[in-house]
């Protein structure tokens, strides 16, 4: 590594104006990256690492200003630079990928015109060579087709193949930065290893720096020399990778490690050294199995779930207008699976397995094509929705949401939304009865009886969550289904949020199908998985042995693809 | 290409329910009439004995389902109907005001969009400066402005007051002879036939009228484009380009512009029916000659062929320009087809 | 509530223009209900002897052609107008969201229908077709109320539609579901509260249309009939008197119709702010 550093943030501080007065987003932060490295950033949300990588590259928008500190790239002062400087610094000298990458591509021009775009606009092309060179960085990009992929337009691809035209666009002019904000965010497992592997081989190749910026502590170790933890507008550490992980300094630096779940970790190690005001009561040991004689709670036989399906690709045109044939799409290819009493399984897959398909026909929101579910000793599938509702069963299948935002009605106080299954289930009257019960669940759930008149945007993530726990747990249910309630959350608050609903697993003696695309979470909270795939069940069996010892090719695939970290193996 | 056209024939295809839509609801409101049609369509002059020819004529007497296929096959052969106000056919009453109209209407529209869209844009790439709080003020004023009341305001100051605008009274002063028919648009057909004097006389009737539609379409379009253009500047893709280094004008046109221009082509569409509504009411306050006039006559004297005629024809003038503005839609944005 | 007060307070304050539409607003709705007991003259008194008498202190709007007071005409003549518009408005808002939350809701052929039916009425330049149903069912006030509410109609079915749709699978929705409500409970006490606000700014930028689209039916002969005050029929007598300067006549109600629709669309503006601060315009 050469002496001089590519990129040097010397004390820089950055303040938002808003309506209630300045916000300071970053306070001091200093850190440097060293020609040809990878610099991990890693913080949860609001720690202010997004906006590190847009003061650098001058796109802060109006309402944030850089107010102290120098920001050094190769010698050149860009704090100082004006608008049009920065220009032409940008995309040639350093560039900048995104999250989203489908949002982050302009829809309605073709891909190997917004390369082209680029490599006009810093003289590396002439508009004659442009559009060869724009098919050759596709190539690079490992895109196939690129002759055909030039003209396609951002919704034609892939979320992946987006965020690969992102990278051949911020790579084409050979620039000596990049700066990788949550590059894979929102993308399947096995294609964020793919995108991940591809900016690790380029930039290598092309001997670059590379700023990457995430959340994800094991993507961090896996593809960066050092790590820069921030928290609040502050870097709190500073570390090359092994070192971080073997002895982390700061208190935040090591709560963050120990609350991302790895392959080998403990539930009850994710919150070892979390503040002691939020402690996971450590006595509740987990019964696997316990309740293995008393049979089967819910058990799947041959489910099919299919949707009419819509013509993407246009084939071409008939006159008169042919009627299609009924296309359909097999959303889910007839599984069959058992749940034990008191067993927490997990339902595991990328997007589009299917498997949140299989928690809305288990919850009787959606009706299958074909199958049975039987629950509890009576087959649920034969009676319709509406009747089902009337049902003693129904209130004995719920369900956590996912997006804990979006599961709350913004009308409503937490309070209402608890009370909601007291009411309409229980049915419940008497507002005094009603307010003594959810306070008892409020406590069950760590919820302070303050919290209970705000409505969901008077609260955090891992207050909202706790609501939909308690809402869901109101009615004293036999199975309770957890659809990703933990994606939305950071790192530290999913570590509280996956002990609670362990603890009250083991407190009221629920079965839970936790449905998730993360093996790492679903092996902590269950003792067998489901590994989906295409509609259909690829494997079966103890979380553990699937995760250490995976039979199928795909499930391999998955398990490989996971970043993580381990001590042991750094 | 292929799918282009595919798209293209499919959208005409999805303008026949519109179509037949159309043609109900025109029915259907002729046949709603409290009491008899027949002496409705009669017109307010007509004896016994016309009346029951005219029942004859319109099938009264049938089932309202052969009623219904008397109306489409006479709609399908032009026949609208006669005007008893002016002895003519209705569809020939239209036709030959429908130049006028359009005139009016389409240098109304063009003006509002040459006014409009810049305006839109600086307004959106300068949130917070005097343009951006004209453009607010403009387009807040703009849709509140009763354009009946806006022409009479003109009228007032710029012919009684400042004397600078003819007598608001038609398309052409009294001294002056239309241009030989061409186009039937005063002002193209004087160019036609190079007379230039005409040209003039015909463009100094036609400000007033067109300037009060252009303040009524105004606001609508600077309205959305400068939301779309706010939109697209604070869209992902301008992030990328701009953290790419593009120039400035190359992210406000190419990237922004073309983004943003799609829901303003949409919005033009609206804007056109509005319009062919304020239509109705300028052509009053300036006695135009054109097909506003004409319905207004014609529903003082309860001539409803007339009505039903000018109500179906504008519909269907309607529907046109709504294809043409999607056809131009499909062939600029890649998505259109795809999504539903 | 407290927090909405606040935040009322907030708007109010950084957006005096917001204030001020409100003010205009409660003079309105005084002028509306007040009416015939503030105007100082009788609207229908004629004096042949006080024709075309230009604004003065006796008269400050002047007279018109028959010697009525300009002035007393234009605040009696806010019933009426409001009175249609307000009409006309709450019937497409109620009979729109009922056709518009069902359509997103429940999908499929309920969608398929609303949909047509709006998109018929859309395929009509809505002046024009307000025009044709008015000559149809008969020139009467009522009538043009029908008129207003059926041509305003797809608008709030399309809003409602949309907040519907996109709200119709969200957490909360299941959950009610969960809980065993029903379809129509869910559609009353989970979505409507949550699609009102959007409805709300719709209601107030459709009531300046709406008044417009009452004033120029009567602008042209449809609906009010002589001698009742309405600015729009207050206007068209005015017109024939422009032309010879006496302006008075036209220019007063047509003032009065612009500050109430104007009115109208800033309050929309502000509530628009009030109800979704992203959404700025």
């Amino acid at each position: 590594m050469d002496a001089q550093p590519i990129l040097r943030i010397d004390n820089l501080s950055v303040r938002f104006r808003t309506r209630n007065g300045t916000v300071d987003a970053l306070k001091g932060v200093s850190f440097s990256v060293a020609k040809g490295e990878v610099l991990g950033v890693v913080g949860e949300s609001g720690s202010g690492k997004s906006v590190t990588a847009f003061t650098v590259t001058g796109l802060l928008d109006q309402a944030g200003e850089a107010c102290a500190g120098t920001i050094n790239f190769d010698g050149m002062e860009l704090t100082k630079a004006n608008e049009a400087e920065l220009r032409e610094l940008r995309g040639r000298e350093f560039s900048m990928i995104f999250q989203n990458p489908r949002a982050a591509l302009n829809p309605i021009r073709p891909v190997g015109k917004q390369i082209e775009d680029v490599l006009i606009q810093h003289a590396q092309a002439t508009r004659q060579d442009a559009k060869a060179k724009a098919i050759s960085m596709l190539e690079k990009v490992k895109i196939v087709e690129p002759y055909l992929r030039y003209w396609s337009y951002p919704f034609e691809l892939s979320g992946g193949m987006c965020q690969r035209v992102m990278i051949a666009i911020a790579l084409a002019c050979e620039p000596r930065l990049l700066i990788a904000d949550e590059p894979t965010t929102g993308l399947d497992v096995t294609t964020q290893k793919a995108t991940m592997d591809l900016i690790r081989d380029l930039t290598r190749e092309q001997h670059l720096s590379v700023v990457l910026i995430t959340h994800d502590l094991g993507m961090a170790a896996a593809y960066c020399d050092r790590i820069v933890v921030m928290q609040k507008g502050e870097v709190v550490e500073t570390a090359a990778v092994r070192d971080l992980f073997t002895a982390p300094k700061h208190p935040y630096t090591k709560k963050l490690i120990a609350a991302s779940p790895g392959p080998s970790s403990k539930l009850d190690d994710l919150t070892a050294v979390l503040d002691d005001n939020t402690s996971h009561q450590p006595s509740m040991t987990r019964t696997i199995n316990s309740g293995a004689d008393t049979g089967h709670l819910l058990e799947v036989v041959d489910l099919v779930k299919e949707f009419p399906r819509r013509d993407v690709e246009m084939t071409g045109w008939a006159w008169p207008v042919k009627k299609r044939e009924a296309q359909v799409f097999r959303a889910v290819d007839g599984i069959s699976f058992v749940l034990k009493r008191g067993e927490s399984l997990g339902l595991v897959g990328e997007s589009g397995c299917g498997k949140s398909t299989t928690s809305s026909i288990l919850t009787r929101l959606m009706d299958p094509t074909s199958g049975d579910v039987i629950f509890d000793g009576a087959n649920v599938t034969s009676y319709s929705a509406q009747q089902f509702a009337r049902l003693p069963q129904r209130m004995k299948i719920q369900m956590v949401f996912q997006d804990p935002s979006d599961s709350l009605n913004p009308r409503f106080t937490a309070q209402d939304s608890i009370a909601e299954p007291l009411k309409r289930l229980l049915k419940m009257k008497g507002s005094k009865q009603i307010d003594i019960k959810v306070e008892e669940l409020a406590e069950k759930v760590g919820l302070e009886k303050a919290l209970l008149s705000r409505f969901p945007h008077q609260l955090s993530g891992g207050q909202k969550a706790r609501v939909g726990i308690a809402r869901a747990i109101a009615a004293d249910p036999l199975l309770l289904i957890l659809d990703e309630p933990t994606s939305a959350l950071d790192v530290s608050v999913q570590a509280v949020v996956l002990q609670l609903l362990d603890r009250l697993r083991c407190e009221l003696g629920m079965s839970y199908i936790f449905v998730s695309h993360d093996l790492n979470v679903v092996r902590l909270l269950c003792e067998r998985v489901i590994v989906m795939n295409r509609g259909r069940i690829v494997e079966d069996g103890l979380a553990d042995e699937v995760l250490s010892n995976p039979k199928d090719d795909y499930t391999r695939q998955l398990v490989s693809a996971i970043p993580h970290f381990e001590p042991g193996k750094l | 290409m292929r799918t282009k056209l595919a798209q293209i024939g499919r959208r005409l295809l999805q303008a026949l329910p519109s179509v037949i839509g159309i043609i109900v609801i025109s029915f259907l409101l002729t046949r709603a009439l409290p009491g008899d049609p027949a002496v409705y369509f009669a017109g307010a002059m007509a004896d016994k004995e016309s009346i029951e020819q005219v029942r004859k004529a319109l099938g009264l007497d049938r089932s309202w389902v052969e009623q219904f296929f008397i109306y489409a096959g006479n709609l399908a052969k032009g026949d609208m109907g006669m005007s008893h106000n002016t002895g003519r056919p209705v569809a020939e009453e239209l036709l030959t005001r429908l130049p006028a109209s359009l005139e009016l209407t389409l240098t109304g529209l063009g003006l509002a969009i040459l006014i409009a869209v810049p305006l839109g844009m600086l307004a959106a790439t300068r949130p917070g400066s005097w343009i951006d709080h004209l453009c607010r003020l403009l387009v807040t004023a703009g849709v509140s402005l009763p354009t009946f009341f806006t022409g009479l305001f003109l009228i007032y100051i710029f012919y009684y007051l400042l004397g600078w605008a003819p007598s608001p009274l038609g398309r052409l002063d009294i001294l002056y002879m239309p241009p030989p028919h061409a186009t039937g648009f005063y002002a193209i057909d004087s160019l036609l036939a190079g007379d230039m004097e005409t040209f003039a006389a015909t463009l100094r009737q036609l400000v007033l009228p067109a300037v009060t539609l252009c303040l009524f379409a105004l606001a609508p379009i600077a309205r959305m484009t400068r939301g779309a253009m706010l939109g697209a500047l604070a869209s992902d893709y301008v992030r990328t380009a701009r953290a790419n280094g593009l120039t400035r004008s190359k992210i406000l046109f190419t990237y922004a512009f073309r983004n943003a221009a799609l829901p303003v082509l949409t919005t033009l569409g609206m804007v056109f029916s509005f319009l062919l509504g304020a239509n109705v009411l300028v052509e009053k306050v300036f006695s135009w000659p054109g097909i506003g006039s004409f319905a207004i006559e014609a529903l003082v004297a309860s001539d409803y062929a007339a009505v039903q005629g000018f109500v179906l024809s504008m519909a269907l003038l309607f529907v046109a320009v709504n294809l043409i503005i999607d056809l131009v839609l499909t062939l600029i944005d890649p998505r259109v087809g795809l999504e539903d | 509530m407290k927090r909405f007060l606040r935040h009322l307070r907030y708007v109010m304050s950084e957006n005096p223009v917001t204030l001020a539409a409100f003010s205009l607003f409660l003079l309105i709705v005084i002028m509306a209900l007040l009416g015939p007991a503030i105007a100082p003259y009788d609207p229908l008194a004629t004096d042949a002897a006080k024709t075309l008498k230009p604004p003065g202190w006796q008269h400050p709007f002047g007279t018109d052609h028959l010697g009525r007071d300009v002035f007393s005409r234009v605040i009696v003549a806010t019933r009426l107008d409001l009175g249609i518009a307000l009409s006309a408005v709450f019937l497409s808002f109620f009979a729109g969201s009922a056709l518009g939350c069902s359509a997103g809701f429940w999908g499929g052929w309920t969608d398929r229908i609303v949909g047509r039916i709006s998109d018929t009425i859309m395929a009509f330049p809505l002046f024009v077709l307000a025009m044709g149903i008015v000559a149809a069912l008969g020139n009467s006030v009522e009538n043009i109320i029908y008129a207003t509410a059926l041509i305003n109609l797809p608008f709030y079915a399309r809003v409602s539609r949309a907040e519907t749709y996109v709200r119709r699978n969200a957490g909360y929705v299941n959950a009610a579901r969960l809980c065993g409500a029903t379809d129509a409970r869910i559609l009353v006490t989970q979505l409507f509260p949550n699609i009102l606000p959007p409805m709300m700014v719709q209601i107030s930028l459709n009531m300046g249309w709406a008044i417009l689209n009452a004033a120029g039916l009567s602008f042209i002969g449809l609906g009010v009939r002589p001698p009742d005050a309405e600015w729009g029929i207050m206007v068209a007598e005015g017109a024939t008197y422009i032309v010879s300067g006496e302006w008075w006549l036209a220019m007063f109600p047509g003032a009065a119709l612009m500050a109430a629709v104007f009115c109208f669309n800033l309050l929309g503006d502000g509530l628009r702010d009030l109800v979704d601060p992203q959404r700025r315009t």
